[in-house]
């Protein structure tokens, strides 16, 4: 299973990356929530996937997934869901400010 | 701090007060407060000279960085003291001409007497330290107070000019010294100069001497406008004259003379230190006096001339370091006579030099023009000044009685005997020296004789000056006459320098020449005898004279009327291919398009990652361990694959969105599938939030609400994005074999075994949130709000007048 969450990570950055390095900044922005998206499952799969229980000891289970890397991705999924509601309201601003999405146009002029 | 420190520091403390005395004694010219200075220093430095000339040293020494072994080492023999008396005494002459020269109305005297100053200082601090980093600190700033002497006049585009290519050059010399000096240190363990030299040996022998010496020397080339670095002295004389008499002829172009003579114990008798001085010493001879025959302007011959006569004291300090090949004996006083020759003409040349310039200047002053196209008959007009310039022009061009002439001989026995030299391949090709010499001197005699007679002589046209032309005040006259008339008092008396001054600095630069108890032995007399050298000076006299008589044969050829020197074009030629290659370096790489900048990042990325991952060969599937995959769970990936992949062939903006809130959702069920319920739950949130941000700032902006994407599909974008894709998976992979074979345990069982003991809670991942790792849940919250107030500032502040970007 390891192989094919490592794969589907794969796909979620490539396709996070492809939507980063297109003109439009609502597509960039959703560039970034994929590789977000990414990110999380990378860090759960890296601590292995064994078929344990949830981390809740009312269980009485004798084998709980690992709590460690779930408290990190609730972290980071926190902060992501920050900076993209930050990125996001940015880009509205830009919009309203500039009439247009196409990042080509947002470029500097070369005095700046 | 001794007094041989306060000495080297006064110039500076003097040049803090001078704003002062400049603001609130304006009724006095400022020089006058600085020439007590110069004349106390003058005075003080004499009092050395019986230490000196009895073959003593003093050193005195006080910490400045003593953990880097940087002292701040005052060090005084004859070569260090020789300088030391140039520079005061010169400096003193100067500063009294410059109080005529310069008028206290109309120029701001402050910073002409700061920066001079500064330079007195900073050269005092050049020839008196023994430590490389000291001697290196006061030569920058030798630098530059050079570069904001010759900007004075900084309104003039040719000032700024000058002074910028002298800094470029002179600094690229001496941050190339820097590293020799580095090198130096790494040789022999010591910053100390005579440290240094102790250790010779160490330095002839080791891997870096070659390195070591070629920096060292291009600073001292740069710095003494050697060729091809000699460009920068011509440019400089867009200076005030004193500057140009004081900088560009007597001291700091000299700096690099002193520096070579000073560092020829350590490097001297390798043929490369012998071949590297001379040979470049005598091009710069030969086209510095071949350019200064081509120059129209006083300035700018005296600027050329001297070029060449550096080049020939720096080709003289080679052709003497030969006699440190052969150690204490007979040769070694025989080829010493360079050398000596090589002191000596230091000193005439800056006495000579000096006067000429301050001539010029008041040729200048007087009548307006330095032009020799324009000049001439000025010898009744202006019969001080006209006396001045024949003794220094005779002494430059080495005629009897004056001092010049001795030097000159001197130079030609030291190539003659050069010529018999049968080491360092000398055999073969020492006959140039002595007719590249001859040449030169012949050349050297015309630009006199020119100088002299275009000045002096002919008719004389009121129409071509704006000013009524009349002799010099007499307190201009001064400091040219003092100079003028030690240049007759060398030539008649020379030996009264011999067992003072030059004997001592030989000692300084040739110490392993001499054997216990021995000493140099310096008589320099005129006549002697009916030698090789009296009938090369009498051809250059004739050869001279009948160029200059058939002046008007060779005055319209291409040669004489072009006066720049073709090294400009290549100097200019480089600095604008730098600075138009640069741009467009920086218009190539720098578009300003955000996609392009992720683009060399995510590039560099891959190579980098995949590059190491080759290197350590860190190519790795584990199966062994793998969980068995459920059926399930292969449906849910697909769909969750081709979900992610159709993203970016949406064509409207709403639907894509909401295809990004399924993929939000499939991840909170793969959450769910993994045994982790709180992370599904907070996803689901966090999708549902994030989907109805991404309509609500989208769908409520009406002018945009039709447009739809154009995909279109790049294939470089898709193989970067491949390539990341495959970056991650295969460093994913690679990762879970390492943690499977590491064989260490994770710390989660602490966790597992703790929560309910330590913190009484059973949901483990909450415990980690609020109780063990708590810190990172506080900063958590904190990016939260953080976040929540850029919001709200952004939406709510308006800023006014155009200004909301």
């Amino acid at each position: 299973m390891e192989i094919l969450m490592s794969v589907t990570v794969g796909v979620l950055f490539m396709v996070g990356v492809y939507m980063i390095l297109t003109k439009s900044i609502l597509r960039v922005v959703m560039g970034l929530m994929l590789m977000s998206h990414g990110a999380h499952l990378l860090l759960l799969v890296m601590s292995g996937l064994k078929e344990g229980g949830p981390p809740l000891l009312g269980e009485d289970l004798t084998y709980y997934s690992d709590p460690l890397p779930q408290a990190l991705i609730l972290t980071a999924i926190v902060i992501s869901f920050g900076v993209t509601s930050f990125i996001l309201v940015l880009a509205y601003r830009t919009y309203k400010v500039h009439k247009t999405d196409d990042l080509d146009k947002l470029r500097g002029t070369a005095d700046e | 701090m001794t007094w041989l420190h306060w000495a080297i520091v006064s110039p500076f403390l003097l040049a803090i007060l001078i704003p002062f005395f400049y603001r609130y004694l304006r009724n006095v010219h400022t020089g006058w407060f600085v020439l007590v200075l110069p004349t106390v220093l003058f005075v003080f430095f004499l009092t050395y000279l019986p230490i000196t000339s009895d073959g003593n040293t003093v050193e005195e020494s006080v910490p400045w960085v003593p953990s880097l072994g940087i002292y701040f080492n005052a060090y005084v023999d004859g070569l260090s003291l020789l300088f030391a008396l140039l520079i005061s005494g010169i400096g003193a002459l100067v500063v009294l001409y410059s109080i005529f020269y310069l008028s206290k109305k109309t120029e701001a005297l402050n910073n002409f007497y700061v920066y001079l100053l500064m330079f007195m200082g900073a050269m005092l601090g050049v020839v008196l330290s023994d430590n490389l980093i000291v001697l290196y600190v006061f030569w920058e700033l030798t630098s530059l107070a050079s570069s904001l002497l010759i900007s004075y006049w900084f309104h003039r585009d040719k000032s700024t000019y000058g002074a910028q290519k002298s800094m470029l050059i002179t600094v690229f010399g001496g941050f190339s010294m820097l590293g020799g000096f580095s090198m130096l240190y790494v040789i022999t363990g010591t910053f100390s100069i005579q440290g240094i030299i102790e250790q010779a040996d160490a330095v002839l022998q080791s891997p870096l001497f070659l390195p070591t010496m070629l920096l060292v020397l291009l600073g001292a080339f740069t710095k003494s406008a050697q060729f091809p670095f000699h460009i920068w002295l011509p440019d400089a004389m867009e200076a005030p004259t004193p500057v140009s008499a004081y900088l560009h002829s007597a001291t700091m172009v000299k700096a690099g003379i002193y520096l070579v003579a000073r560092l020829t114990p350590v490097f001297g008798g390798t043929p490369e230190w012998f071949w590297l001085l001379s040979g470049f010493g005598i091009v710069t001879l030969m086209w510095g006096s071949i350019s200064a025959v081509r120059q129209k302007d006083l300035k700018s011959i005296l600027a050329f001339s001297t070029v060449s006569q550096l080049g020939l004291i720096m080709c003289l300090l080679g052709l003497g370091s030969a006699a440190l090949y052969f150690g204490p004996g007979n040769e070694a006083q025989l080829y010493s006579a360079a050398t000596l020759a090589a002191v000596f003409h230091l000193i005439n040349h800056a006495t000579f030099k000096g006067s000429l310039f301050m001539t010029a200047g008041i040729v200048d002053h007087e009548t307006g023009t330095r032009d020799i196209r324009k000049l001439g008959g000025l010898m009744t007009l202006m019969p001080i000044t006209f006396t001045i310039s024949l003794v220094g022009t005779a002494a430059m061009a080495g005629l009897p009685p004056f001092n010049g002439f001795l030097s000159k001989e001197m130079f030609f026995t030291g190539t003659l005997q050069a010529y018999d030299l049968t080491i360092f391949n000398m055999e073969n090709v020492g006959l140039i020296f002595p007719v590249f010499a001859w040449i030169a001197s012949i050349f050297t005699f015309l630009y006199c004789l020119i100088l002299f007679f275009r000045t002096f002589t002919g008719k004389f046209e009121p129409k071509n000056y704006d000013k009524h032309v009349h002799e010099a005040p007499m307190g201009m006259l001064i400091s040219p006459i003092v100079l003028g008339s030690l240049v007759i008092i060398f030539g008649l008396f020379p030996n009264v320098l011999a067992y003072t001054l030059i004997e001592p600095a030989m000692v300084s630069i040739l110490p392993n020449a001499l054997a216990t108890g021995e000493s140099f032995v310096v008589d320099i007399y005129h006549w002697h005898g009916f030698n090789t050298e009296i009938f090369m000076t009498v051809g250059v006299i004739a050869f001279g004279s009948y160029l200059f008589v058939n002046m008007d044969k060779w005055n319209n050829s291409r040669f004489y009327l072009g006066e720049r020197d073709p090294f400009n074009k290549s100097y200019d030629g480089m600095l604008a291919n730098l600075i138009s290659g640069s741009q467009a370096v920086t218009r190539i790489q720098m578009t300003g398009l955000l996609r392009d900048y992720f683009a060399y990042m995510l590039v560099f990325m891959i190579l980098l990652l995949l590059y190491s991952m080759f290197r350590f060969d860190a190519f790795a599937i584990n199966l062994t361990d793998a969980t068995p995959i459920a059926g399930y769970i292969w449906v849910l990936t697909v769909i969750f694959i081709a979900a992610t992949l159709m993203i970016p062939f949406i064509n409207h903006r709403i639907t894509a969105v909401i295809a990004i809130g399924i993929i939000g959702f499939l991840l909170a069920l793969f959450f769910v599938i993994f045994r982790a319920p709180d992370l599904a739950l907070t996803q689901l949130l966090v999708e549902t939030v994030m989907v109805i941000l991404l309509l609500l700032a989208f769908y409520h902006l009406p002018e945009l609400r039709k447009e739809t994407f154009k995909p279109v599909f790049k294939f470089t974008n898709f193989i970067i994005s491949a390539g990341i894709g495959i970056t991650v998976t295969l460093i994913a992979l690679s990762a879970q074999d390492l943690r499977f074979n590491n064989g260490f345990e994770a710390i989660s069982e602490y966790f597992i075994e703790n929560s309910y003991d330590l913190a009484g809670g059973k949901n483990m991942v909450n415990i980690i949130l609020v109780d063990f790792r708590a810190l990172d849940t506080i900063l958590e919250v904190l990016v939260l709000a953080i976040a929540a107030l850029g919001v709200v500032a952004m939406i709510k502040m308006k800023f006014k007048g155009g200004e909301d970007v």
